[in-house]
């Protein structure tokens, strides 16, 4: 009663600041084997709102997240209930690549905003972007940072490469991003393996990749990405890693020990960024949750300043789902990550950062940790890389058969 | 019979209720009417045969999948061919379960959890791993569900009352199966196969029928699942899917078919309606489980018998 009174008492003292309310409903898994990527997908958003005392622009947040347990039907399911129940005005998260192309459906069927700040999934920014006029992305396309790290690779010397890689749509687009660059500077992928996602003991997997090649090119999530390098190393193999982003993020990279220590993965984030804006990031989240901020942190936490940078044109009035998603592509920022852009199919341009794993100190913390230090930057890549946009639309979707494995025996 | 009249009686009250709730409760409901035919069908095998199936989840998926593949790739079963859909949705579970059965049915009590286990798996591999019919992991978007002349079934409420439609189809047939002299000689396999056998039944072809039929059923709540979400992806045919529908009769009380119902509804809005307003929902449900299986083995519907079987 009391905190009504109080409410009410507020209310009425700040009548015209308050007055304005956007209602965001949040999907990220709460339960099962990617609780702690949702998690990690939450506090970011969540810390953004504390920081800005849980109004944007004057309009008072209200913040729902819905376990979507990492299964793309549940995912549906907790959207319809997002949006018809508690009406709100955007919906946003969903992490597998899988989740993402289930939800934005609904998106469309609903007329509602679904801000992508984490599901990867390639075609919804590209061939299949005029079916879901309410989307917008934040993050990434699945082989937007995975074109420069192929290009790189072949730069730096890997001339033959086995691929494995979680089998659904993430880990073929990753995959299918390096193998393209790889291939088209001259490298050879000469093995596929496809483990399913949530794959934790690779033993029927190691001893079959090819021993020839020069790298292993490995594309794990969630728990997998702990595994892998563990079971490599039990196994006797040595060769130098290449791997996809979620392989070596920060998510799973603090429990990682030194058999991970020179493995070189692509993201357009790194904790162990050196910037100004990056370091005071890390330091306030880490201060907050007790540990480092990974990708999963950085991309909602910049999803809720890009949200904010649109409330604070609308003076904190909802524009509608139109305007809003056209106001938000036409931002430029400058994000934790960098510098932050939209192309006109509504994903981000932006840094990508090929990064190694390290043994140092970082930030001014005292204790030696595994940091992903940044060894080459490429800046404002697009999720068409160096392609042009016409032709590479013209390729199909990268999936298990596509770009064929044509040095594979 | 007392208790299909207590049936009738509750589902009456909540079909007049329903307009007036909410959208996400409504698609709840029709929710756990689908599961209710799903968890029937497990009953009629785990209940009335005595053979616990850890497969079911697999007819679901054919039934589902089947309605995916057509409505999306050859434009079927958004019409008045929805009826076909619906009959070719409880052939394909029937025969799935008439081909699984010729391995299942020689095995018993744990030997039958496992190969039917086992042959879910199968079920799910296909799904997962044949990408160009099933979509693979990202599993078949539908475009939206049949009108049938003026009545479109993109209507939640609409869709739950044909949902409940096809609950009540079931249940009286499943009903007027197992009070068949044929459903009293299942009885009698479950309470002790030798005795049946030497009396001259052929037990093996009385449990592959009640597979068979159990399978017909399963197809059928895929066919309605696959509207119900307006997606068909792997994960629907899982082990937990499979273990969930066990959970439900087991719960509501197996023997009974409507403990089917019964469970399926505490499962599902403890887990979908509690899990929007707390975070320790997994406890509540935990909770109940337990205390189901302590204080009440015959299930919920024991509560209304007076705890006799």
């Amino acid at each position: 009663m009391k905190r009504i009174a109080l409410f009410v008492a507020g209310a009425l003292a700040f009548t015209p600041a308050v007055s304005q309310e956007l209602k965001i409903g949040f999907l990220a898994p709460m339960t099962g084997i990617f609780a702690q990527i949702g998690k990690d997908m939450e506090n970011g958003f969540q810390m953004y709102l504390d920081e800005q005392k849980g109004s944007l622009a004057g309009a008072k947040v209200t913040f729902i997240v819905e376990d979507e347990e990492g299964k793309p039907p549940v995912g549906v399911r907790k959207a319809e209930k997002l949006a018809r129940q508690d009406n709100v005005h955007m919906l946003v998260g969903g992490l597998l690549a899988s989740t993402g192309y289930a939800i934005a459906p609904v998106s469309t069927r609903l007329k509602t905003v679904y801000v992508l700040s984490i599901a990867a999934a390639d075609d919804l920014t590209q061939r299949d972007l005029n079916q879901y006029p309410y989307i917008v992305r934040t993050s990434w396309t699945s082989s937007q940072p995975h074109h420069p790290l192929g290009k790189w690779a072949c730069e730096n010397g890997y001339k033959t490469v086995v691929a494995v890689a979680a089998d659904y749509a993430f880990g073929h687009e990753v995959l299918g991003g390096f193998q393209k660059a790889f291939e088209d500077c001259g490298g050879k992928v000469i093995q596929k393996v496809w483990p399913p996602l949530g794959t934790k003991d690779f033993g029927p997997y190691i001893p079959t990749l090819n021993r020839n090649a020069d790298a292993i090119f490995s594309l794990m999530v969630g728990p997998m990405a702990l595994q892998f390098p563990k079971q490599l190393l039990e196994a006797g193999v040595k060769k130098p890693i290449i791997g996809g982003g979620t392989s070596y993020d920060e998510f799973v990279l603090p429990a990682m020990g030194d058999e991970v220590l020179g493995h070189v993965s692509a993201l357009q984030y790194s904790a162990a960024l050196d910037t100004p804006k990056n370091r005071e990031f890390v330091r306030r989240y880490r201060e907050k949750y007790g540990k480092v901020p990974s990708y999963y942190s950085e991309s909602n936490y910049t999803t809720a300043q890009m949200i904010h940078e649109v409330m604070k044109r609308t003076k904190g009035k909802w524009p509608g789902p139109e305007k809003f998603i056209s106001m938000m592509t036409e931002l430029k920022l400058d994000a934790v990550r960098g510098p932050v852009r939209f192309d006109d199919m509504r994903n981000p341009i932006q840094n990508i950062y090929i990064k190694k794993v390290e043994k140092k100190k970082m930030h001014g913390y005292e204790k030696d940790e595994l940091w992903n230090t940044v060894i080459k930057t490429y800046p404002d890549v697009g999720q068409f890389f160096t392609y042009s946009k016409a032709e590479f639309l013209k390729q199909p979707v990268y999936s298990r058969e596509f770009p064929p494995c044509k040095y594979c025996n | 019979m007392k208790k299909i009249f207590v049936l009738l009686g509750v589902l009456a009250v909540v079909a007049l209720l329903a307009p007036f709730a909410g959208p996400f409760v409504i698609l709840l409901l029709a929710q756990v009417l689908v599961l209710g035919i799903m968890a029937m069908s497990v009953d009629l095998l785990l209940g009335y045969t005595g053979l616990p199936s850890l497969g079911q989840a697999a007819y679901l998926g054919v039934g589902a999948y089947l309605t995916a593949i057509l409505a999306t790739k050859y434009g079927i079963g958004l019409g008045w061919d929805f009826w076909m859909v619906v009959a070719l949705g409880m052939l394909s579970g029937a025969a799935t379960a008439a081909f699984f059965g010729l391995f299942a049915i020689r095995a018993s009590g744990v030997y039958f959890l496992m190969i039917t286990l086992a042959l879910g798996m199968c079920v799910w591999g296909l799904a997962y791993r044949w990408n160009s019919l099933t979509g693979g992991d990202n599993g078949i978007n539908m475009r939206g569900r049949p009108t049938l002349g003026d009545v479109a079934f993109s209507n939640d409420l609409i869709f739950f009352y044909v949902v409940l439609g096809f609950f009540l189809a079931s249940f009286f047939a499943l009903h007027l199966l197992v009070s068949s002299p044929f459903g009293k000689s299942l009885v009698g396999i479950r309470e002790r196969e030798l005795r049946m056998r030497i009396l001259g039944y052929n037990t093996w072809l009385h449990k592959y029928i009640a597979f068979v039929v159990a399978g017909a059923f399963g197809g059928l709540a895929g066919v309605l699942w696959a509207h119900l979400n307006g997606i068909v992806s792997p994960s629907d045919v899982l082990l937990p899917a499979s273990v969930d529908a066990l959970l439900m009769v087991v719960l509501g009380g197996s023997g009974t078919l409507v403990g089917g119902l019964v469970g399926a509804t505490v499962v599902v809005f403890l887990r979908e309606y509690l899990a929007t307003l707390v975070p320790w929902w997994q406890y509540v449900l935990g909770t109940v489980y337990v205390l189901t299986i302590l204080y009440l083995p015959g299930g919920i519907m024991a509560l209304f018998k007076g705890g006799k079987a």
